[in-house]
């Protein structure tokens, strides 16, 4: 399986490569879909010269990356196009790494379930053949790689590659059952940007799991384990965020880059919701609908944690997802590392209720946004409420395929153990509705 | 509501019933989609089911002002001089130019600029275009000069726009003793019509998007608010025209031609749109028909991308500009330079009275008349019932797709796809079209020298052809695409690739539509049915001649002939395909010199579609 994807990696960078020598790139990293404040390459290269300058980057209110990344740029300022590269590579790779493992942790699951006779005898039609997963690592690194959301973000140099790229070494780590790197990777993650925090629920429940430890509060070693976890991340947080002070000397960056992230004081129109919403309202109103935005995005993780407990994987897709939609400054580049996660989930296709108009909807929004921008802002003739219509559009298309993975993952889970072909009471057939 | 929704989301049993019977009653709910659709957009014409238009923008509503322009004769003296200096030095006569407009109290500033046409213009008779623009600024005594407003006259060689002239220069010194400006009041005289315009336009905001040489404006108002161009070619004029379309289709907002109607009413001038008279008699069958063919000629013009005035290429620049054409036919009633003047005075009071740019009004309108208008939410459902056929034949294919292995809707009893089509069948078609239409935007231009060294014909009649010939060549595709396939095509493989043909067709006409709205709606009109009807499975011969008919280059041709129609300017078939030879010469001009996006939208994105949908009939 080491050519097809030696062959794929050849194959993206080679896009990627005649993209950034084409004229497009410079267009590409204009388009606010592609690029936010938080990630744009021409605020990393403003900070850079505010640091040669021996200017604290974060003074002004131009730079918002974090200290560590500024650094790694000091180095690799020149070969920024490769590091892009580089980190869309690794993102792909340990993808890769992580769904081979993780399927092959499944078919052997199956496997003892299938010999332990625990499925009914009807569904057997429902099993996963090694055929089909054999596939499913290649997809999903191919899904990444050649997604057009991350070729255009990954030719905006935008930064949001590197932090694709720490979640999926995160992934990676997480799924090999290395507790102390996905420690680290969790905490550099947060440190990034914040949201991938609520990745902490996923990734411990996983661990657990692995280690045979069932998660039930009243036993000791549950305790003990999360308790081992938590410090792991806190301290490796506590590592970073000091090590950030150090090479600065100055806590600058706190506020610069999560008070950014958190209060949402730039709102240039993107993908996201929250810039129109916040334009719009009156200035004392900001503080109470900022808590009740940004606790939407952590919000979930309760709920969805209770339900998924048993297939913390599954859960992890949907923390990412949810936080890439909900987010305060999303690019297109956090949507392609969820979308990477789909040919994960491809044996649910046949429980699927509204892929089709998703997939149209999401499509259709994403020829229209450059066309609407092209409206409101060159023409004048349309304005922000129509650029808004399409970016309402495409987050409840997002929103609506996350929910309908979400409801089939479910579906799957309550035909496995009780039969495929449900009857009544009565012996009718039977439907499942989600109420 | 929104429960009610949800459910039809979520309940499997309802979501069954309403996909089987849009896939039963498929075919009677699209051709009642596209009759609706047509008979939509003719009733936009009929008077009581359109808006009377009305003055949104305040600063220019409610305030009155007196039109005192005096000296409409003295101007056509100016006119008469100009047009004799400009005999006897062949071109513009620029000294001559710089001399009055100083001599009127004018900041004077010249532009010189040149270009190169990508192949000979046969129309206009240019190939290496030389030219200066001449300006004359008239400072705001009034105000900080952030804003200024253009008065512009063009003056090329072949057409004698001697009385606009004329009358900009009297309207310049006339303007000069008034104390009321608060904007300064541009008077540019451009050369070459709209690629001078270009060069003036390019320079003012420090843009280079043709890659035109110009020599940089050593003057420089505001920022410009509002352009009017002036054409007048004769002493009285019996009506004005006004000129709307610019490139790609946009509009300026409706309050510029709301204003142009107020003070054409107001000094009594008979003011036209497209040339057509309204009539008062809307219930009448003619009266609905003149306001048609009125809508008809506007939809054909916007659709055509092109620049229709010197005004069409401000918009671009976000600059609210019209263009007013002086028409003298045989009618009785004649209006004199005088009031010409005073209407353009009227107006520029008006427009000086702005506080912010024209914004209150529409910019996405038809007109079928000048006192009438219809607005985007009015239009856009007659190309909505267009659009929606093509995602009806999308999810009726999406629904075939799911069928053919037995998958009941709700997902239960479905058997393994061992026939689904590969990757490469579904590819290969839509890669080789694309490849076809980047030859018929690139090669035509690239190869013309090749060309006319080895046929007798000249450059602009090789480049045309060169383009006829790669599109009628593309016809042939299907039959070489199928030995690249290594695989049978299958019964699953045409499906999917039409799924994703109709797909893109509506993505594609939707964008289009949003941008130029008569462009989307004219290539729904013929595309939709082609698009709805192919499968392989059809009589080939029948439907390879209806496809073809209603292929893109065909419904240009079309468009040609109902234009010259509109027009009460019938012409022959040869001279109707002459016609249709220059325009798309014309179409790849307006690409390389303005940056019109019609000619590339048609040859790299809907030709290839189309293709797609041609080697779907083909399919073996």
């Amino acid at each position: 399986m080491a050519a097809p994807l030696t062959l794929l990696v050849i194959v993206a960078v080679t896009i990627r490569a005649v993209l950034f020598r084409s004229s497009l790139a410079e267009l590409i990293s204009e388009r606010v879909e592609v690029v936010s404040p938080l990630n744009s390459w021409k605020r990393v290269v403003e900070g850079l010269a505010l640091l040669d300058l021996g200017v604290s980057p974060y003074s002004g209110d131009v730079f918002h990356e974090t200290p560590l990344t500024i650094y790694l740029y000091h180095f690799v300022i020149d070969y920024a196009e490769i590091v892009c590269m580089i980190a869309d590579g690794i993102t792909a790779v340990a993808l890769y790494l992580a769904v081979q493992v993780y399927n092959k942790n499944v078919f052997r699951k199956q496997k003892y379930a299938l010999e332990a006779d625990r499925y009914p005898h009807d569904c057997l039609e429902l099993m996963q053949t090694p055929k089909e997963l054999f596939y499913v690592p290649l997809k999903v690194a191919m899904f990444y790689l050649l997604s057009p959301f991350t070729i255009l973000s990954c030719v905006a140099k935008s930064t949001c590659g590197i932090n694709n790229a720490i979640v999926a070494l995160f992934v990676l780590c997480t799924i090999k059952g290395s507790a102390l790197l996905s420690a680290i990777f969790l905490a550099l993650a947060t440190y990034q940007s914040i949201y991938p925090i609520t990745l902490f629920a996923p990734a411990l429940i996983y661990l657990l799991q692995r280690l045979y430890i069932p998660v039930n509060l009243r036993r000791q070693s549950f305790w003990l384990f999360t308790l081992q976890y938590a410090f792991m991340f806190v301290g490796s947080l506590v590592v970073i965020v000091g090590l950030s002070f150090f090479l600065l000397g100055s806590w600058d960056y706190i506020p610069s880059v999560y008070g950014f992230i958190l209060s949402v004081p730039d709102l240039t129109p993107n993908i996201g919701l929250f810039w129109y919403f916040f334009a719009e309202m009156f200035e004392h109103f900001r503080l109470f609908f900022i808590c009740v935005f940004q606790i939407n995005v952590f919000f979930y993780t309760i709920p969805l944690s209770i339900k998924l407990k048993d297939h913390p994987v599954f859960l992890m897709f949907m923390q990412i997802a949810i936080i890439s939609i909900f987010k305060s400054y999303p690019t297109v580049g956090d949507i392609a590392l969820y979308m990477a996660f789909l040919p994960v989930w491809s044996h649910l296709y046949r429980f699927l209720r509204n892929i089709f108009m998703v997939s149209c909807v999401l499509l259709a929004c994403s020829a229209l946004f450059p066309v609407l921008w092209h409206l409101w802002i060159y023409a004048g003739s349309a304005n922000s409420n129509f650029y808004y219509a399409i970016t309402l559009l495409f987050n409840v298309g997002q929103v609506l395929l996350v929910s309908d993975y979400f409801y089939a993952y479910l579906r799957r889970e309550h035909h496995l153990s009780h039969g495929l072909y449900l009857k009544k009471k009565d012996g009718s057939e039977a439907t499942l509705v989600l109420k | 509501m929104f429960q009610d929704r949800m459910g039809l989301l979520s309940d499997p049993n309802r979501r069954r019933a309403l996909t089987n019977l849009l896939t039963r009653l498929n075919t009677p709910i699209c051709v009642l989609c596209y009759l609706a659709g047509v008979a939509w957009f003719m009733g936009l014409a009929f008077e009581p089911f359109t808006l009377r238009t009305y003055m949104s923008e305040n600063a220019m509503g409610s305030t009155m002002v007196e039109e005192r322009f005096p000296a409409g004769e003295r101007a056509l003296v100016t006119a008469r001089e100009f047009g004799a200096h400009k005999r006897k030095s062949g071109a513009m006569p620029v000294d001559w130019l710089v001399k009055t407009m100083q001599s009127r109290g004018l900041e004077v500033y010249t532009q010189s600029f040149s270009r190169r046409l990508p192949f000979p213009d046969e129309n206009k008779e240019r190939y290496m275009v030389r030219g200066t623009n001449v300006y004359g600024i008239l400072r705001a005594p009034r105000a900080p000069r952030t804003e200024a407003l253009v008065l512009s006259a063009p003056c090329s060689p072949d057409n004698s726009n001697n009385q606009a002239v004329g009358l900009l220069l009297g309207l310049a010194q006339y303007f000069r003793s008034q104390i009321y400006w608060a904007k300064d009041i541009i008077f540019l005289v451009n050369e070459h019509d709209l690629i001078g315009m270009q060069a003036w336009l390019e320079a003012y905001h420090h843009t280079n998007i043709t890659g035109m040489d110009w020599a940089p404006l050593h003057g420089r108002g505001g920022s410009i608010q509002a352009a009017l161009s002036l054409e007048l070619s004769s002493d009285v004029v019996t009506s004005l025209d006004l000129v709307l379309e610019g490139l790609n289709g946009q509009l300026p907002n409706l309050d510029l031609a709301n204003l142009f109607y107020t003070f054409c009413q107001k000094q009594d001038i008979l003011c036209t749109i497209q040339e057509k008279l309204q009539r008062s008699d809307w219930d009448s069958v003619s009266g609905y028909s003149q306001a048609v063919q009125t809508m008809a000629l506007m939809v054909l013009k916007q659709a055509s991308g092109r620049p229709w005035g010197d005004h069409g290429l401000f918009l671009r620049y976000h600059i609210e500009s019209a263009t007013i054409r002086g028409i003298n036919s045989f009618r009785q009633y004649k209006t004199d330079t005088t009031t010409v003047g005073r209407l353009l005075e009227g107006m520029f009071r008006k427009l000086n009275n702005l506080l912010e740019r024209l914004h209150q009004s529409y910019f996405f309108y038809l007109l079928p008349s000048l006192s009438r208008f219809v607005s985007i939410g009015y239009y856009m459902p007659a190309f909505g019932f267009l659009a929606v056929i093509l995602l009806l034949r999308a999810l009726d294919l999406w629904v075939q797709l799911g069928a053919l292995p037995s998958v009941t809707e709700d997902g239960v009893g479905v058997t393994d796809q061992s026939s689904s089509p590969s990757l490469v069948s579904i590819l290969t078609p839509v890669v080789i079209s694309h490849l076809t239409g980047a030859a018929l935007y690139t090669l035509p231009v690239l190869s013309q020298e090749l060309a006319v060294q080895h046929f007798p014909v000249s450059e602009t009649e090789a480049v045309v052809l060169t383009a006829i010939a790669i599109y009628t060549a593309g016809l042939a595709l299907p039959h070489n695409t199928h030995r690249f396939m290594l695989a049978e095509g299958t019964e699953q493989g045409w499906r999917v690739l039409k799924l994703v043909a109709v797909l893109y067709l509506a993505v594609l006409l939707s964008c289009t539509a949003l941008i130029n709205f008569s462009l989307g709606f004219i290539l729904a009109l013929t595309l939709v049915p082609v698009a709805a009807f192919v499968t392989p499975h059809v009589p080939k011969v029948l439907s390879a001649v209806v496809m073809v008919l209603l292929a893109p280059g065909c419904t240009l041709l079309y468009c040609v002939f109902a234009f010259q129609e509109l027009q009460e300017a019938p012409v022959s078939l040869i001279d109707g395909w002459m016609l249709f030879l220059s325009v798309i010469s014309q179409g790849m001009l307006d690409h390389a010199l303005y940056g019109s996006l019609v000619y590339p939208l048609l040859a790299l994105f809907i030709y290839p579609c189309w293709l797609i949908l041609w080697n779907i009939l083909f399919w073996k």
